[in-house]
């Protein structure tokens, strides 16, 4: 098993990362390595086998539709890289006519 | 009479200003000096105690960075639940400690404020990802300290240091206000010196939470109490045919001479077969690191962490440079492989089959639990190894894993205690792993072992 090179390409892109050259080169090395060493759970038959999703059986928790205290938007907004006092700032996303 | 809370601070201070070992990311002096006055008005099971804690669990006040670059600038607006815990029952929170950023290696080298060194030999890795706070256990610097566990990141540390770490049962401590890496596998224990000390600040921090939807409803005995029982009849699970290759001779030999030992105190031993265990590496690198992709999709730069502080035209870009600048090589690898196993056309081959696999190691455990108290086997096949040593070999790293990773799939709590050191007087650590909230075992099996090194 062996990855491409468009492939690591492919899952940075989905992953919203962008490599250096270098970079890809080692992923899609030991990428693939990873890769030929997860094949082993081929070897398992898991046709009749429910996937586990959680190992505690859960329920669903509710609770009260009640107002508790939340932080403040001036606090939350201190560890914003960059924001104007009320919203966070991001590059522009809407394109203009 | 003891030196009172403050000398001993003052102490500590010096003798750390000493080290040039990075065990700690954040020590913050005023914040501290602060909170140990407020502390010292509370009388509680903790009062008195030092503790240091893992720079993945929010502590109100001080920096979290999960020894990441892009959680550089990132200060904590609450407390995590076992915070708040521990603030109520006395103790006193000495710092942040070193990890594998995000929680993701083994040996507390993938940290962006340089690695952590074992302080029993500092050739040496301390483990990871919880290193920092293994080593502040063992270096004398703190009391206790907590660690975060996913698939071995508190015993394995605990191991390699000659300290106690116990993972608890998941569900068993509230997870609210810890960084998430793999959601249904994460869970927060102690690192200390003595098991005595583990089942102490266990009872401070287990219990329900309701801001922790998978944090358990079960009710949390008195461990400090628990640990009292005789441990005589007590049958324990060996899987040897896990030990016949692979496993270092003084390992073994440190192994050998812990059930010896536990023969003497009335505990009988029964040969088990853990059939699945082989595939246990594989299924947690396809689930955990599914689970981190979407777990670290919050990183983006923007409510918090770091920017790239360039102008860019897109959103996509920018992310992708916010993104890029702030992970650590192995963030980055272990979020390419998780979005890889989770993409379309691989989801089933990887990470369906990946849960399927899961069922099947789990049902496993349950079985064998059903008919033995615990099982029992090295923490690690090797003691601690060199710096460096494994860092550019991400599939070896992982390998590393064998014996603590398939603990964190079936949910089970999990201990390391210390056994006969190994060659060169490097520490080697005994796992005992209980069934689901019977933590109270695997502590007094592990105390019988503590008391009969004498």
């Amino acid at each position: 098993m062996s990855i491409s090179r468009e492939e690591v390409l492919h899952i940075a892109k989905l992953a919203r990362l962008s490599l250096t050259e270098e970079e890809v080169e080692m992923y899609t090395h030991q990428l693939g390595e990873i890769l030929n060493y997860i094949q082993k759970l081929n070897e398992l038959d898991v046709d009749n086998i429910e996937p586990m999703k959680h190992v505690l059986h859960i329920v669903n928790v509710l609770r009260d539709d009640k107002n508790l205290p939340s932080l403040s938007r001036e606090d939350v907004l201190k560890n914003a890289p960059e924001h104007d006092g009320e919203y966070f700032k991001v590059p522009k996303v809407l394109k203009t006519e | 009479m003891k030196d009172s809370i403050q000398d001993r601070i003052s102490e500590l201070l010096d003798n750390l200003e000493k080290t040039d070992n990075p065990i700690f990311i954040t020590i913050d002096k005023d914040w501290l000096w602060k909170h140990v006055k407020e502390q010292a008005t509370i009388e509680g099971p903790l009062s008195g105690k030092i503790i240091a804690v893992k720079d993945n669990i929010n502590v109100r006040g001080l920096p979290t960075t999960c020894a990441s670059r892009i959680l550089e600038t990132y200060y904590s607006l609450y407390d995590a639940t076992v915070i708040e815990k521990i603030r109520v029952a006395g103790g006193i929170l000495l710092g942040k400690t070193n990890m594998d950023e995000f929680a993701m290696g083994s040996s507390t080298e993938y940290s962006a404020w340089g690695e952590v060194r074992n302080p029993i030999d500092e050739t040496r890795v301390p483990g990871g990802s919880s290193g920092g706070s293994a080593s502040a256990v063992s270096a004398g610097f703190v009391d206790y300290a907590l660690g975060s566990d996913t698939g071995g990141s508190i015993r394995q540390p605990a191991a390699f240091t000659g300290t106690v770490g116990l993972k608890p049962t998941y569900g068993r401590v509230s997870r609210y206000g810890l960084t998430a890496y793999a959601s249904s596998f994460d869970q927060i224990g102690p690192i200390t010196k003595t098991v005595s000390q583990s089942a102490e600040l266990l009872n401070v921090i287990a219990g329900k939470d309701s801001r922790d939807s998978t944090s358990a409803d079960v009710p949390v005995p008195n461990y400090l109490k628990t640990l009292q029982e005789k441990v005589q009849g007590y049958v324990v699970g060996i899987p040897w045919h896990l030990l016949e290759k692979g496993v270092d001779e003084d390992v073994l030999e440190s192994f050998k001479d812990v059930i010896s030992r536990l023969e003497k105190e009335g505990v009988r031993f029964k040969k088990i077969e853990l059939k699945y265990a082989d595939y246990a590496i594989a299924t947690y690198y396809i689930l955990a690191t599914a689970e981190a992709s979407s777990n670290l999709a919050r990183f983006d730069g923007v409510r918090y962490g770091v920017n790239a502080k360039e102008q860019l035209q897109d959103l996509f870009s920018y992310y992708a440079k916010n993104r890029s600048k702030g992970f650590g090589p192995e963030v980055k690898r272990r979020i390419m492989l998780g979005t890889y196993v989770l993409s379309s056309g691989y989801y089933e081959a990887y990470y369906t089959r990946g849960q399927k696999v899961r069922n099947l190691i789990a049902q496993e455990f349950f079985t064998l639990l059903n008919e033995v108290d615990a099982l029992m086997f090295p923490t690690t096949p090797t003691t601690a190894f060199k710096l460096g040593e494994n860092v550019d070999d991400p599939l070896k790293m992982y390998l590393n894993d064998v014996f603590t990773v398939s603990v964190n799939i079936a949910g089970l709590p999990a201990i390391s205690v210390p056994g006969k050191p190994g060659n060169h007087g490097l520490p080697v650590g005994c796992q005992i792993i209980g069934n689901a909230y019977e933590e109270g075992t695997i502590l007094q099996l592990g105390h019988t072992i503590e008391r009969s090194r004498i």
